[in-house]
């Protein structure tokens, strides 16, 4: 009775994210193959150091970092960029929603001036586009199956998967849509605006994703990597989404540590108070008269 | 303390006895720790020094992190990333607090489902029960306060949701929600009270935790036969149990540390997998969330509210007999709370004179029913409300309420209870041989 009860509880563990059904249309979210996934997963630092570039000369037009340090870019398990790099490139990011950022304004110049490392990353509300900070993790990529959350404990939750299938799930708009519908179709985004006209009698929609106010922002061959890295659409998407995990859980490599001495101390704890307890209850327990 | 007959702390030395005159401390730690505890107990036994560790762990980070947050609207989210990224160890700190309030309720649900198999909430044990029932419910106040605080949109949402609950009372439910919320929305002056509420509350379940204990201490425990300990003399009493230093203190350490290792595992590789993306997002009070689910533990709960709709015929009584006062809204509310209040009356509502349900053929099917329905449930408060979820779920809120308030009463009318052992010793002797007779056994 009680072991069918002990599954359940662990099922009841296995039923919890069983949140969002997508809203729109199905989309289908790629399984990005990232260095950083499961237990033993680590981030590519050369990886980081390429989507913080992307996101440097392409995203931050728009998207802001306000809650990332940029001294962080120097810290281990991080994109590890030199300290004297770090300041270097804090002095020349361009903020370019000053209004946005006012601890950045210095009262006896009357003048906004340049970020320096214990800045975080600016703020930026230009283009009312989302802060990017937490993007990773306040995203699902993978649900299901019937809302019981096994996908996520095999895939994880998939926000780096989903930012990355994002990026490269524009598409030109399928037949159905007016070409005067407001916004740039795109596969994965489920949350943006469907004409009826692509829905059926139900209401469903008959396209995957929906219309998102982004215009593609990256096409391939955006950016220049100085190690010469490739440069085409569907890496530049997965570099940056990689980097945008680190930007979400920078301490990802000191929590694993953590979750590794932890797990081997307890199990080592277990075994020893095993053998006690096997011990201590020892002279108490006959042979079994029934098995 | 009452109960089993036990040796007494006996103070030897000068200093002992001085202190023993004018405090006896010592001797109450003694008589807790030396607990004379049915041999017999099996491994569900241990979901108490789990909800012990728990409690302590909540605690413990949750002092450390208090030290580092800020209960402001504009400032709550930031703070909780300042904890994530500039504080030493705070990524683990919150974790550890976020995931603890999951193993929390892991615990006490196998612990209160083991109490509705072996009968614990039964004669002599029913203020164990109900205090526990208490614990229970503030645990699910503060655990849902402290969801609020990291002031995400799950946060917001959430407690938009659930404030909006006090609402649905008939009169007075629109004051009342005011005064909770301290405004007529969910803000500021809401943060800052469930701030304090989610410190002040775990110091009161500490104090209910103590008297918990006391409350079965004097009973002593009960056991998977529910067949009482013999008191009638020291030695008679000694042969059903053993203290609870070691047996019982080792045997629970062993089973807190395996629960620990999955624990860890679970903060170390995956600590986001039971919480809701949507929460990193910082609350907007002008975007509601497409879906807004409470945390896992609230969901069978949940979906009980969910379940009576206005289209649900015993709605449409209640509502045609009190001119409409019971609405559907009302009458989910009332669902819900009526849902643990049952739990609560189980002591007077189960009339079978056999208090464990081993012994209990008939129960044993209605009682694993239950835990399938709980678990049902709780999938279906995950689901959007439309159909079928919204069918499933009456099915299963209909079944809650009458597995305690039909099943139980009936059962003990018509079940025929199996042959019960005499005695503890004779059931542990049944299942792990008897020691004196190990020569004696037949070989396996």
């Amino acid at each position: 009775m009680f072991k069918k009860l002990a599954i359940s509880s662990i099922l009841a563990l296995a039923l919890a994210p069983a949140a969002a059904l997508a809203a729109g249309g199905e989309a289908h979210v790629e399984d990005f193959d990232f260095s950083f996934e499961g237990p033993f997963g680590a981030y590519d630092q050369n990886q980081l150091q390429r989507g913080l570039q992307i996101y440097t000369e392409v995203c931050a037009a728009c998207h802001g970092l306000r809650y990332v340090p940029i001294r962080t870019l120097a810290d281990e398990g991080g994109p590890g960029i030199p300290e004297d790099q770090v300041r270097a490139y804090a002095d020349q990011f361009m903020v370019l929603d000053e209004i946005s950022n006012p601890q950045l304004f210095d009262t006896e110049t009357e003048e906004y001036r340049a970020l320096i490392p214990a800045d975080h990353f600016p703020a930026n509300n230009s283009q009312s586009a989302p802060d990017l900070s937490l993007m990773a993790k306040a995203r699902a990529g993978f649900h299901g199956p019937y809302g019981l959350g096994i996908n996520q404990f095999f895939k994880g939750i998939g926000g780096p998967e989903y930012i990355a299938s994002l990026l490269v799930g524009y598409e030109e708009p399928p037949a159905c849509a007016p070409e005067d519908f407001p916004g740039h179709y795109n596969t994965v985004f489920a949350a943006g605006g469907i004409p009826d006209s692509c829905r059926d009698e139900h209401g469903h929609s008959t396209i995957p994703g929906s219309w998102i106010g982004m215009a593609q922002p990256l096409y391939g061959e955006d950016v220049e990597f100085a190690d010469g890295h490739s440069n085409e659409l569907h890496h530049e998407a997965q570099d940056v989404a990689a980097f945008l995990m680190w930007t979400a859980e920078p301490k990802m490599m000191a929590r694993k540590q953590a979750g590794f001495a932890g797990v081997l101390f307890l199990t080592v704890l277990t075994v020893l108070l095993y053998l006690t307890n096997k011990r201590i209850w020892a002279p108490h327990k006959g042979k079994r008269k029934h098995d | 303390m009452a109960g089993i007959p036990h040796d007494h702390y006996e103070p030897s030395t000068g200093a002992e006895k001085w202190l023993h005159r004018r405090l006896p401390v010592v001797g109450i730690l003694y008589d807790t720790i030396m607990i004379p505890t049915p041999k017999n107990l099996n491994w569900m036994w241990i979901w108490g020094i789990v909800l012990t560790f728990c409690l302590a762990l909540q605690i413990i980070t949750g002092i450390v992190l208090v030290m580092h947050y800020t209960p402001h609207v504009d400032m709550a989210f930031a703070s909780v990333e300042h904890i994530m990224r500039d504080v030493n160890g705070g990524f683990m700190l919150r974790y550890l607090h976020a995931n603890g309030a999951s193993l929390f309720f892991v615990a006490v649900y196998a612990h209160i489902f083991r109490g509705l198999y072996y009968g614990s909430y039964k004669e002599p044990r029913e203020i164990t029960w109900i205090i526990g029932i208490l614990i229970f419910v503030l645990m699910m106040g503060t655990g849902f306060m402290g969801y609020v605080l990291p002031w995400g949109q799950m946060s917001f949402w959430g407690a938009t949701v659930i404030t909006g609950l006090f609402g649905a009372i008939p009169f007075v439910g629109e004051s009342l929600q005011t005064w909770l919320l301290g405004g007529p929305a969910v803000d500021n002056a809401t943060l800052n009270r469930f701030f304090s509420l989610h410190y002040l509350l775990p110091f009161v379940i500490a104090g209910l935790v103590i008297v918990h204990i006391w409350a079965f201490h004097t009973t002593g425990n009960n056991n998977p036969t529910g067949v009482e300990v013999r008191r009638g003399s020291k030695a008679e009493a000694e042969k059903d149990t053993l203290p609870f230093w070691p047996y019982f203190v080792i045997k629970d350490l062993f089973a807190l540390a395996l629960v620990m290792v999955i624990f860890w595992a679970i903060v170390g590789f995956m600590p986001n997998y039971l919480g809701h993306p949507d929460n990193y997002i910082e609350a907007n009070p002008l975007s509601t969330p497409a879906h807004i689910v409470p945390e896992w533990y609230f969901l069978p709960f949940y979906a009980i509210l969910r379940a009576f709709t206005s289209e649900v015929w015993v709605v449409q009584i209640a509502s045609f007999l009190t001119g409409g006062i019971i609405d559907a809204k009302f009458f989910g509310v009332l669902a819900m709370f009526g849902a643990i209040v049952v739990m609560a009356l189980a002591p007077w509502l189960d009339t079978s004179s056999v208090r464990s349900g081993r012994y209990r053929p008939m129960f044993k099917w209605w009682f694993a029913l239950l835990c399938v329905d709980f678990i049902v449930l709780m999938w279906l408060g995950a689901m959007p409300a439309e159909e079928p979820y919204a069918s499933f779920s009456l099915i299963g809120a209909a079944y809650w309420f009458a597995y305690f308030l039909v099943i139980l009463p009936l059962l003990g009318v018509i079940e025929k209870p199996d042959p019960r052992p005499a005695t503890i010793e004779e059931d542990f002797a049944a299942h792990y041989g008897d020691a004196d007779s190990k020569s004696a056994a037949p070989a396996e």
